[in-house]
């Protein structure tokens, strides 16, 4: 178990820039998500961790020790790929027992069919054999050591996978969207399995992936990425409901967050569309900004005491919640989708509806999309621009 | 499949079918034929493929007996399976180099050993002849096996199936401690068998058929291949004997003969892989 802290990671393929100056500090036993949308660089962040790519400037350390000049192996770190990248000609025990191979027995020990009677060679393969067969006990994989990856289902060769990184109790585990090559179901199932996994070795975690939702599930932390950049580090909690970024409040939770551009109007409120909401930002008058809230932190209300007003555009019924698609105002604006429980009203597609939102201050994004203060009281704390 | 061909195509088609592989065998019935026939019988002003008298025993024990045809053999297989040993020894980490590692020139690289696939062995013969001359391995199992160590369609070959392993694969050896050249024989060897066979096939069936290269290098009778020795029939001081020199030529074929029944269906997988990839 180890802390890895990430200072000033840059890296350049030719002449575009991947990452840029990229800090993180992930803490002893903490599981991290990197998030972000596909080419944001989190992979390449990851590879660079484990070594198996070098980056253009700054440096990795492990434990507080640097590690940029370790090969892979020296690292002492274990990943799990998204293609699981099982040894196709092992078998599942003998895909576990690599990495314990490699590390323990000397090369001569290694060799096909003549290892075994080396001197040494019996006891420490024994040695393995018993913690390979741990491992895959405690992932419920101990039926399938004689099986080849061939003719495992997905599942259990994400399973594998894992044991194969776990076997050798590394200092940290570093996994690239293990879970996308799982159909739906099953991926909700190993969210849940991983983060089980995590609690009980209590290793740090660094967890690659494209989906908010497995990024809000499973981590301590998460870490949203942009365009090679680390955008806001925190919580889910803290990522969710007080993002320090409009694309970090657009990136993270479904259905999407609610965006109006507004004006600020001299007397503090916003102007939207072609209503005031009474909202002071912390913004000179006359800057454009943008609103944000999230689905649930809306009501649907009366339009004449509302402070937006639109007519439903769709209305999506999931069970447990409905999503009331809202169009405001005559634009091309998206529509604004706002969560109610169902209550036995039946929203009718073109009716007329107001949003209130003053059950919550809504975000607003300053012309820079960095977030902006909400009301007086807070206009000091934040700089803007 | 839109519809069923009718009998009439069905039968044209193999009556054409069966003239090609009539043509194609007819070289190799003859010869078999004639290793069963004794002289008296070889030269008849009509076609007879099966002998009024056999002369197998006599024909095969001469072939045996009049020149060192086991020998010679095994000479073919020392030379086949070290041609084909050293040149995995070389190709696998030149091919997985091409495809898996990053370093500056690897397309020009890639492009010379193309280009060097359009060269003929035959161009650069002499030169090769002096060369070995200069060094003085002319007249040695050396002499056989060297030229063909570096097989740039071996390489080529093996090339495009490691393009087609997952990079994941590799990045995962690297963090289970596998060193670069452990990667090339304990993961890329094991997931390339059937690209190798393939290449396997081609490698042992030029060599040990190959006429050209002995020949020219090789003038002691204890290291003739094959088809050398074969030909060496017809030089014994008896003068060409045509019933035990295709016994022997029957001998010489019949273990790529045998190889190729055994392993049809490799044979042909692995064809179809090289064509596909």
């Amino acid at each position: 178990m180890a802390g890895i802290d990430i200072d000033g990671i840059t890296k350049n393929f030719g002449r575009t820039e991947v990452l840029r100056r990229v800090d993180l500090d992930i803490r002893a036993g903490e599981f991290m998500t990197l998030v972000g949308p596909s080419g944001c660089g989190k992979s390449t962040l990851l590879r660079i961790v484990a070594g198996l790519e070098l980056q253009s400037s700054g440096s990795v350390r492990i434990a507080d020790t640097p590690v940029d000049s370790l090969r892979p192996r020296d690292r002492d770190l274990a990943m799990v790929f998204q293609s699981y990248a099982l040894y196709p000609h092992l078998t599942v025990g003998e895909n576990i027992a690599v990495p314990l191979r490699m590390r323990r027995l000397k090369g001569h020990q290694r060799w096909p069919y003549l290892g075994a009677f080396m001197p040494g060679a019996r006891g420490i393969e024994r040695a393995i054999a018993a913690e390979v067969e741990a491992v895959a006990a405690m992932l419920d994989i101990g039926h399938l050591l004689a099986r080849k990856p061939g003719q495992l289902s997905g599942g259990q060769r994400q399973r594998v996978a894992l044991g194969r990184a776990m076997v050798r109790h590394p200092k940290a585990f570093l996994m690239d969207e293990p879970l996308s090559n799982l159909d739906a179901k099953l991926r909700v199932h190993m969210r849940a399995e991983i983060a089980q996994l995590h609690r009980r070795l209590g290793t740090t975690f660094i967890y690659v992936t494209h989906d908010q939702a497995e990024a809000m599930t499973m981590s301590d932390r998460i870490a949203v990425m942009m365009d090679g950049a680390v955008l806001q580090v925190a919580s889910p909690d803290t990522v969710y409901n007080d993002p320090t970024d409009i694309r970090v409040a657009e990136f993270i939770g479904s259905p999407k967050i609610n965006v109006l551009p507004a004006i600020v109007r001299p007397d503090g409120g916003l102007a939207v569309e072609d209503s005031v909401i009474p909202v002071e930002a912390a913004a000179p008058p006359g800057d454009p900004v943008k609103l944000a809230f999230r689905p649930e932190h809306a009501l649907l209300a009366d339009p004449a005491q509302a402070a937006l007003r639109g007519r439903i555009a769709h209305v999506e019924n999931l069970g447990s919640d409905i999503l009331v698609h809202v169009r405001v105002g005559e634009s091309g604006q998206p529509p604004l989708v706002v969560r109610t429980a169902p209550n036995g009203h039946r929203h009718e597609i073109g009716e007329k509806i107001g949003i209130d939102l003053s059950s919550r201050p809504p975000l607003l994004f300053g012309r820079d999309g960095k977030r902006i203060g909400v009301g007086a009281a807070r206009r000091r704390e934040v700089a803007h621009g | 499949m839109s519809a069923r061909p009718t009998l009439g195509f069905a039968i044209l088609r193999h009556a054409l079918l069966l003239l090609g592989a009539a043509f194609m065998l007819a070289p190799f019935v003859w010869m078999i034929s004639t290793s069963l026939k004794p002289s008296t019988e070889i030269f008849l002003d009509h076609v007879r493929l099966w002998p009024d008298q056999l002369a197998v025993v006599e024909n095969y024990t001469a072939a045996f007996t009049k020149a060192p045809l086991l020998w010679f053999l095994l000479n073919g297989v020392i030379v086949t399976i070290s041609i084909f040993a050293l040149q995995v020894l070389v190709a696998l980490p030149c091919a997985y180099a091409l495809s898996k590692l990053r370093f500056k020139g690897k397309q020009a690289l890639f492009a010379v050993v193309l280009l060097c696939l359009l060269i003929p062995p035959h161009a650069i013969s002499v030169p090769l002849f002096l060369l070995f001359h200069q060094i003085g391995i002319l007249d040695s199992y050396a002499a056989l096996v060297v030229p063909f160590i570096i097989s740039v369609f071996g390489i080529f070959l093996m090339r495009q199936f490691f393009m087609t392993v997952p990079d994941d694969l590799i990045d995962a050896a690297r963090m289970d401690g596998i060193s670069e050249f452990g990667i090339v024989w304990r993961v890329m060897l094991p997931t390339a068998i059937p690209a190798l066979t393939a290449f396997g096939i081609f490698s042992v069936v030029a060599h040990w058929n190959d006429y050209f290269w002995p020949l020219i290098v090789i003038n002691s009778e204890h290291l003739l291949t094959p088809p050398l020795g074969v030909a060496a029939f017809r030089n014994q001081e008896a003068g060409t004997d045509f019933g035990p020199l295709m016994a022997a030529a029957t001998i010489v074929i019949a273990p790529l003969v045998i190889a190729f029944l055994m392993a049809q269906r490799r044979f042909i997988e692995g064809i179809a892989l090289t064509g596909m990839k």
